[in-house]
């Protein structure tokens, strides 16, 4: 019994790889076992949790739902592409630590991609907002009022850095 | 000095856990073979055959490992943790399943292969022939003793627990009032987003093995591994990495996993990894809370608690390999901050061929202070008082302390409350939620159309229990200081509270202060991080070693000085005469003086040649009650717990057409004794709310006759997103524990523990029907609002 494969080129934070996966490889088995980024994380695999959320052309996806060979030619964004090239954290990972938004750290780079890509489209959003933007996302440690926190200071950091 | 312990400072973990350089257990191990299982779909059932020909085409498979492929240590049952002279039935797995399974999920066979894609599918075509068993599903089942979950117990016993103080029967027979109901708490499980999950790797040229493992101990998982592997401790080493989140579970130790994964990778000298799947969690790992609770409660017509009487059936699940320790909590925390003159709990440990039940955040704690609490509110109810005034009329009071209430504790040491405030607390919280205003605010949203209500729950938690932790401090040359500590981290933040902890006790930046934690080449000898001991324990072992290291550090710079130690203080890493800072020497100067073999390797050990070697001649360059190395290895080892206590009051709204129970206000008021960080500790709080809230409202393990687990999945089983979670309100108390340096208390667990009792009294206030089952979906209150007898005694709002 051997399998199908297929090429597929992703580009990962900026950067083009092209390799060979079997044609049922999940991406977010791809991201993290073929391209070797392991900061994206798999909390259930059935698409709940949202713990393997990326960015696939700017937009918040499930890694888990979908096949690498399905984002073949798409711009991934990960967690690690999140800071700026010099390394200065994005404004969302850095009120996270203000906030106390983490604990485990496990669900927490899905919620950073999540929260970022929110911010694009809404750059000051109200409380009631936060909550909406985190609302498909599960975390068992910290009771999500500091994750609420930290969309607010993010937004707040981000409109200050301009 | 600036002062460190106490603050909230941010945690230097969220620098890598922000940024995906995390190093979890699947983030490890890249090219390591990959291990998954077949696991029973059966509740009970013997295998009759295990016929692999069909799975032997598969390309990448490794190898398939059943019972029979086991040998010596490994083929005997898993180890019963904790025994306990009551738990006289205890019974364990084997680490694969030998001719009969007793729960859906119980591993029958291990498949290894080139990944875990390859590894399902040959799982996948195993075929294994079962003789399906009646299964005993639930604890009414399991109380009939019809069927059996194991074939030479005939009542499905495993331990008759007993715990009492003062003449329960006699100040029954003589109180005023007496109340008589039945209650039941439903299983839920810790859940955490990161599952289980192992990596083994074995030196064939060392004949040794290091191993991976998203565990709360991993010096017992080395203990395990080597005694069943039959390997000398000293060639085992295991780390727990960066952990997902524990919450109970991963204190479980061996998990079959845990010992097959290492045998694996030393019979293939391959490296070999597992990582559980989410399905996997919920059937073969473990769960907590259900029971059944029947309360007799004798009281006087001021509402004095005089005599309770509880008759607690608790579900443990096919297996006790941690042994009976969640009924001995709940047996012992039921009482809280309360004084009854006399007390008896009862509780038979029950066999069901369901998952195992082991600790989950609050262990036991939950559902002894729904007994308890719910029996305030019933006393309340009847006498037609105040909840708040019944609690306050029943609490020990300050000047009682320390309180012996007559029992036996988890540690097998008297339960002896060490300190606390309750009459403050209660103060506190009923400032805090507005109790005393709230019919106020109830006749307001009625003249709203709204329904709402108020409830309220106390709670003690006995922390921070033995026998010991260990913690390890050094300076090196650099200035840098290493602390070590072998238990293990799960999200609390001990990198940054122990850091906080040595900075301060040791006078050095906090920066200069780097924490490892469970790793066994660190730290040999450590218990694990449950039951809100990691601070207590670490906590106050990492102190006494810092403290010994500063001793050591100003006797060596007073020698070198030339001057008292009475003289010197470390400040900001540098030991200096007080009044004098011209007469000063750097830590790490100190460092090198403290070894009398000095090659100039560095900046440091070149400036220390300044000072002038040992003269005497006459004297060892180390003394005999010396060592060389400025470090420290100190234990900290208490009489008994300290206890933390806590007061949580809720606002609930009930939507009148849905049932829907929506959490308006939630206020907590903490006790943990002095506070490290206190920016953790109310993260601590705030997830254990969360996961209160999710055991009061959502969560509950959907077993169907057949003992099949019909919500395995985070499509079904309603663990709360933030929309479920309410704004939660918190206020500090600090009464500190005389018990330990640091007086601190433990705060793991203190948030989820009254979540039940207090939603549930929030929503009995709104609706006037009675809760007596947890958790109340809408539902439920739909059915309650329906036919509840009681309602109209009660009268209905």
């Amino acid at each position: 019994m051997s399998e199908q494969h297929r090429s597929v080129t992703l580009t990962v934070n900026g950067r083009t790889h092209q390799f060979d996966v079997p044609v049922r490889r999940l991406l977010s088995d791809a991201i993290r076992h073929d391209v070797g980024l392991t900061g994206t994380h798999v909390g259930c695999e059935h698409g709940v949790c949202g713990a393997c959320t990326v960015l696939m052309d700017g937009r918040p996806v499930r890694s888990c739902l979908l096949f690498a060979v399905s984002a073949d030619g798409a711009a991934i964004t990960t967690v690690e592409g999140l800071a700026a090239a010099d390394g200065t954290r994005h404004p969302v990972q850095q009120a996270f630590t203000e906030c106390h938004a983490l604990q485990c750290g496990f669900c927490t780079p899905g919620f950073l991609t999540t929260i970022a890509a929110a911010l694009e489209d809404n750059s000051h959003p109200s409380e009631e907002q936060a909550e909406e933007i985190i609302s498909g996302n599960l975390c068992r440690c910290t009771g999500y009022q500091n994750i609420k926190a930290a969309v607010l200071r993010a937004a707040e950091l981000k409109r200050a850095a301009g | 000095m600036t002062q460190i312990f106490g603050e909230p400072i941010t945690r230097r973990e969220d620098a890598r856990l922000t940024t995906g350089r995390g190093r979890f257990l699947d983030d490890l191990g890249r090219h390591a073979l990959a291990a998954a299982f077949v696991r029973s779909p059966h509740a009970h059932a013997r295998v009759r055959e295990i016929d692999v020909t069909a799975a032997l085409d598969v390309e990448g498979l490794i190898g398939i490992y059943t019972y029979d492929d086991l040998d010596g240590p490994l083929a005997e049952p898993l180890p019963l943790l904790i025994p306990h002279p009551t738990l006289t039935a205890g019974r364990t797995a084997y680490p694969l399943a030998n001719g009969i399974v007793r729960h859906v999920g119980e591993p029958i066979a291990m498949v290894v292969g080139t990944d875990r894609y390859v590894a399902e599918d040959v799982a996948g075509l195993i075929e294994v022939t079962y003789e399906p068993l009646p299964p005993v599903v639930g604890l009414t089942a399991s109380r009939d003793g019809d069927l059996l979950v194991h074939d030479d117990l005939p009542d499905n016993v495993a331990a008759h627990l007993m715990q009492q103080t003062g003449d329960v029967d006699a100040e029954l027979a003589a109180a005023p009032n007496t109340v008589t109901f039945t209650q039941t708490i439903e299983r839920s499980a810790s859940m955490p987003l990161e599952g289980r999950g192992v990596y083994a790797r074995w030196d064939a040229q060392d004949d040794s093995l290091r191993v991976y493992s998203s565990t709360q101990t991993s010096t017992s998982v080395r203990a395990a591994i080597a005694a069943k592997l039959e390997l000398s401790p000293g060639k085992v080493e295991v780390i727990a990495p960066d952990v997902g989140g524990g919450f109970g579970v991963k204190i479980v130790h061996p998990w079959p996993e845990e010992l097959l994964i290492p045998w694996a990778a030393r019979l293939l000298d391959r490296e070999v990894k597992w990582v559980e799947d989410r399905r996997e969690h919920f059937i073969s790992s473990a769960h907590e809370r259900g029971q059944i609770q029947d309360i007799t409660a004798g009281y006087d017509d001021e509402g004095r608690l005089l005599a309770l009487d509880v008759r607690i059936w608790h579900d443990h699940g096919a297996y006790t390999p941690y042994g009976i320790i969640v009924p001995i909590i709940t047996s012992t925390q039921l009482l809280g901050p309360y004084k009854p003159r006399a007390y008896r709990c009862a509780i038979d440990s029950m066999y069901t061929n369901t998952v195992i039940v082991t600790p989950y955040r609050g262990a036991g704690r939950p559902q002894g202070c729904f007994a308890m609490e719910r029996t305030m509110d019933r006393i309340a109810d009847a006498l037609g008082l105040d909840r708040a005034v019944v609690r306050e009329r029943n609490l020990i009071q300050p000047d009682e302390f320390p309180y012996d209430q007559g029992l036996t504790f988890q540690d097998g040491r008297p339960l002896i409350y060490d300190s606390g405030d309750y009459p403050e607390s209660l103060r506190m919280i009923r400032e805090l939620v507005g109790w005393d205003d709230f019919e106020t605010v109830r006749s307001q949203a009625a003249a709203e159309g709204r329904t709402v209500g108020i409830g309220m729950a106390c709670y003690v938690e006995g922390t921070g229990v033995g026998p010991y932790e260990g913690g390890h401090v050094q300076v090196e040359n650099s200035g840098r200081v290493l602390v070590s500590t072998g238990l293990t981290s799960q999200g609390q933040g001990h990198e940054t509270v122990f850091a906080q902890i040595v900075a301060q006790e040791l006078g050095v930046p906090l920066d200069d202060v780097v924490v490892t934690t469970g790793d066994t080449r660190r730290f040999g000898y450590a218990v694990g991080t449950f039951a809100s001991r990691a601070a207590v324990m670490s906590g106050n072992a990492v102190a006494l070693a810092a403290r010994n290291v500063r001793a050591k550090a100003l006797r060596i710079a007073a020698d070198a000085l030339e001057c008292s130690v009475d003289d010197l203080d470390i400040i900001d890493g540098v030991v200096q005469v007080k009044g004098d800072p011209s007469a000063a020497m750097a830590l790490s100067t100190v460092a090198v003086l403290s070894n009398p073999l000095r090659y100039a390797f560095d900046n440091a050990a070149r400036a220390a040649t300044q000072f002038a070697p040992r003269a005497d001649p006459l004297r060892a360059p180390v003394d005999e009650d010396d060592e060389p190395g400025l470090e420290n290895r100190d234990y900290y080892s208490p009489i008994r717990s300290t206890f933390a206590s806590g007061m949580h009051s809720a606002v609930v709204e009930i939507d009148r057409d849905t049932c829907e129970t929506k959490i308006l206000r939630y206020a907590v008021v903490h006790d943990c004794g002095n506070l490290i960080n206190p920016m953790i500790v109310e993260g601590q709080i705030h997830g254990g709310v969360a996961q209160g809230v999710g055991g009061a409202l959502y969560e509950v393990m959907h077993y169907d006759e057949h003992g099949q687990l019909l919500n395995a999945s985070f499509m079904d089983f309603l663990m709360p997103y933030a929309t479920e979670i309410p704004h939660i309100e918190t206020a500090h108390l600090q009464t500190p524990s005389p018990l330990n340096p640091l007086g601190i208390k433990g705060a793991g667990e203190a948030g989820v523990i009254p979540g039940s009792a207090c939603l549930a009294s929030a929503i009995e206030d709104a609706l006037g029907v009675r809760i007596s089952a947890m958790p109340v979906s809408p539902s439920d209150l739909f059915e309650l609002l329906a036919t509840d007898p009681e309602r109209t005694r009660r009268g209905s709002r």
